[in-house]
């Protein structure tokens, strides 16, 4: 059993990272403050329960997440979707390479990776619907295995890599489409 | 990698005849994601990085994914107020002391 008087010192040092995830989730400062002082009470008062030695972080997502979708997600009476169809595999890559020919060393589309602003990037993955969102940013932003998503989000490993693998499609997309607006990614591609 | 004379590998193509356990381009992407994720058995593994060693445009794909991915995770920090730290500190202490006195 975990003692109380020890939650502080080990769960504080995480709030960069709930910070950041609660911003991606509510797209907003305000939300996302009381996002995260709702999960650290709530990990407070439930942290008799958490088994030390096992993983403080993926816990705090869980919570996180839970408190996200059922307070502040307006509630959805459909499955969301990604609309996604048309978005074929190396889609960003594709689209950043043109024509060219593979080239040496630091590629091209490497380097046209580098022009998008972190803006671009926030912007993107907060585009994407709330699923998918989450799905991206436990794995992408945050770097957790499958297997820890599945326990975060309360899903099935199988549905947690359609997730991602149909979010990381969409985030593509909204790269893609940011990215012509902005003149990073030839328009010609988009008009196709 | 520096400057090379050599032209990478050409694709591997997908419909000629291949040696036992290599694996076509199409099949090397289609496991991309599970490579760079860390899913894969070792025995998977190899077998990814056995056509790597030979295909030049599947090494510039999986270059780019896993570039995508820093950069997506780098783009994304945002700087957490003080004023945060302090209302979420002070929280937990009224929690203490509530339970306590």
């Amino acid at each position: 059993m975990a003692d109380q008087a020890m939650f502080s010192d080990l769960a504080m040092e995480y709030m960069p990272a709930l910070y950041t995830a609660a911003l991606r989730m509510t797209r907003n400062p305000a939300d996302a403050e009381d996002l995260v002082q709702e999960t650290y009470l709530k990990a407070y008062r439930a942290f008799a329960s958490f088994e030390l030695g096992t993983n403080l972080k993926a816990w705090l997502y869980r919570i996180l997440t839970n408190t996200y979708i059922n307070t502040y997600r307006a509630k959805k009476r459909r499955p969301e979707i990604a609309d996604v169809e048309d978005v074929e595999d190396l889609y960003l890559y594709r689209r950043l390479s043109g024509d060219q020919p593979p080239g040496l060393g630091r590629s091209a589309e490497d380097e046209a990776l580098d022009r998008f602003t972190d803006t671009d990037v926030k912007a993107a993955i907060e585009s994407l619907p709330d699923t998918f969102r989450i799905a991206v940013l436990l794995a992408d932003v945050e770097g957790f295995s499958y297997k820890e998503i599945a326990e975060i989000t309360d899903v099935p490993i199988g549905t947690v890599m359609s997730r991602i693998h149909r979010g990381r499609k969409a985030l593509q997309k909204a790269l893609v489409q940011r990215g012509s607006t902005r003149g990073l990614v030839g328009a010609s591609d988009e008009a196709r | 990698m520096g400057d090379q004379e050599t032209p990478p590998n050409p694709a591997i193509p997908s419909d000629g005849p291949l040696p036992a356990g290599f694996l076509n381009c199409d099949e090397t992407i289609e496991r991309l994601y599970f490579y760079l994720d860390g899913e894969l058995t070792e025995a998977r593994r190899v077998e990814i990085t056995r056509h790597l060693d030979m295909c030049g445009p599947c090494v510039g794909a999986f270059g780019f994914e896993a570039e995508l991915r820093k950069v997506i995770a780098n783009r994304c920090k945002d700087h957490v107020p003080d004023s945060l730290v302090a209302r979420v500190a002070e929280a937990l202490q009224q929690e203490y002391s509530h339970h306590d006195g």
